[in-house]
């Protein structure tokens, strides 16, 4: 077995073509977004392109398709702890249609995700609408996936091991509260039930009978989780073109696991053409009830994981982007292009997961782990 | 569904709920914008989007919640993975 995999894959379509804190008396832009992503850290790449075409029909209907592609090359801590490096590739398509009538602007959608040992379909409805002289915009969202679990094994698809269902339902506000200052308010609680583990990782226990000191054994976890996550955040405008913004995040599940979200940030607009972003985000969450990094003997506890994920950590990413703007001569029917380039470079100091492929004649006495890894994104926009 | 779960979707319901009757109510209300249209050019400014690309910010919100036990309300839009 060579590869692992996160159950909260079907959020990456969650929120597509939804919008919180956006306007509802009008469609979203025409644009095109060509994007090049890479994420390198902890022994792992994850690498592809990606396109967004969004285009208006008429005054009431807007249509959107996305493709993405994710090139995995592996060989992090837990794919060497127990198992091998591997290589893989993602595909993910998605689908979209927005209806305007008046104020109220209709969304519905579907995703699909395909790789050799994970399937995931994801269907989408959300309504929003402006009101109060379009100082307020409120939205509501439903979301329901499904998923198929498998496992491979050197490249060969071997078997599914379960199926996972999430259901997703999402309140937001966006309130204009003074001529330089928006507030965005957003809700979301959601349920997922089936498989929920990874088929790939395992825990750690005591054993005495082996020379380090510990073996590997299954993990198993809860098939059901509820989790409910509320933030706000802020942005105000500064009289030398620039904002400031600012956001919060609450996060709690049937897990176990408590989060909190702080981030700020500085965009400051220059020589008309150009737009440079500056952020910093901190993170902190409290493990999950039934994680540990070293069980005290095999199958001490109905519940058990290892995932780091579960752990506790706190974590610290700082960003920055650069932004210049052009319009092209040719062809004529594009307004403007933006090139951009986005860099974010992301800490993570886990708490109590220990790097067990550094040798300790104690079990659990190894460092903790530490994850270092850098983002980038280079992408180019048309709006037409 | 559990009893544990209709607790747990409870205010969502009740919020979705308040927000629907303020829809409806919205059209009868007599409040009156307290920014005029001709005061909103730094709103409407795209520094003070929320999202200027939410192409790029999802792509990025994604990065986090694969790595992080928590995810949702972000009120970012758009898709992106990056997995594993």
């Amino acid at each position: 077995m060579t590869r692992f995999h996160l159950q909260a894959r079907w959020l990456a379509a969650v929120i597509f073509g939804l919008g919180a804190v956006g306007r509802a008396d009008v469609l979203p832009e025409d644009r095109t977004d060509l994007l090049y992503h890479r994420y390198e850290g902890g022994g792992l790449t994850v690498q592809g392109p990606s396109v967004l075409v969004r285009k208006k029909f008429g005054d009431s209907f807007s249509m959107s398709y996305q493709y993405y592609e994710d090139l995995i090359s592996s060989a992090s801590i837990d794919v060497l702890s127990q198992a091998s490096a591997y290589k893989e590739k993602r595909t993910q398509n998605n689908l979209g249609f927005d209806y305007l009538h008046g104020s109220t602007l209709y969304s519905v959608g579907f995703i699909n995700s395909n790789e050799p040992d994970y399937k995931s379909n994801t269907a989408f409805f959300n309504i929003s609408q402006s009101m109060f002289g379009d100082l307020t915009t409120v939205s509501m969202g439903f979301t329901r996936g499904w998923d198929k679990v498998g496992e491979v094994d050197k490249g060969v698809f071997q078997r599914y091991v379960g199926s996972a269902d999430h259901r997703n339902w999402s309140v937001g506000l966006s309130q204009v509260l003074t001529r330089n200052l928006l507030l965005g308010l957003n809700f979301e609680a959601d349920e997922s039930d089936g498989y929920l583990q990874n088929p790939y990782r395992g825990v750690r226990f005591v054993d005495p009978e082996v020379a380090r000191g510990y073996a590997f054994g299954p993990a198993v976890s809860p098939n059901t989780r509820t989790g409910d996550a509320g933030s706000a955040q802020l942005k105000y405008y500064l009289p030398w073109h620039a904002a400031l913004d600012g956001s919060y995040r609450l996060y709690s599940d049937t897990w176990g696991v408590l989060a909190n979200t702080v981030k700020i940030g500085y965009t400051q607009a220059l020589f008309t053409d150009w737009t440079f972003e500056a952020n910093a985000r901190y993170y902190w969450q409290k493990h999950a009830n039934f994680y540990s990094d070293l069980f005290p003997f095999e199958n001490s506890q109905n519940f058990m994981s290892r995932d780091r994920e579960l752990a506790q950590f706190h974590s610290l990413t700082l960003g920055m982007g650069a932004s210049w703007e052009f319009h092209p001569p040719w062809p004529h029917w594009v307004d403007k292009g933006t090139l951009n380039l986005n860099l974010d470079h992301m800490r993570i100091d886990y708490q109590d997961f220990h790097n067990n492929l550094v040798a300790s004649p104690i079990p659990g006495d190894e460092p903790l782990y530490t994850l270092d890894a850098n983002v980038m994104q280079f992408f180019i926009s048309f709006w037409y | 569904m559990s009893n544990m779960h209709c607790w747990k979707i409870a205010p969502v319901l009740l919020l979705g709920g308040m927000l629907l009757g303020g829809m409806l109510l919205a059209g009868c209300s007599p409040i009156q914008p307290w920014v005029k249209p001709y005061e909103r050019e730094h709103l409407a400014d795209p520094i003070m989007s929320f999202d200027r690309n939410p192409f790029s910010a999802s792509y990025l919100d994604h990065v986090f919640e694969v790595r992080e036990g928590a995810h949702g309300a972000t009120g970012s839009v758009g898709g992106g993975c990056g997995c594993n």
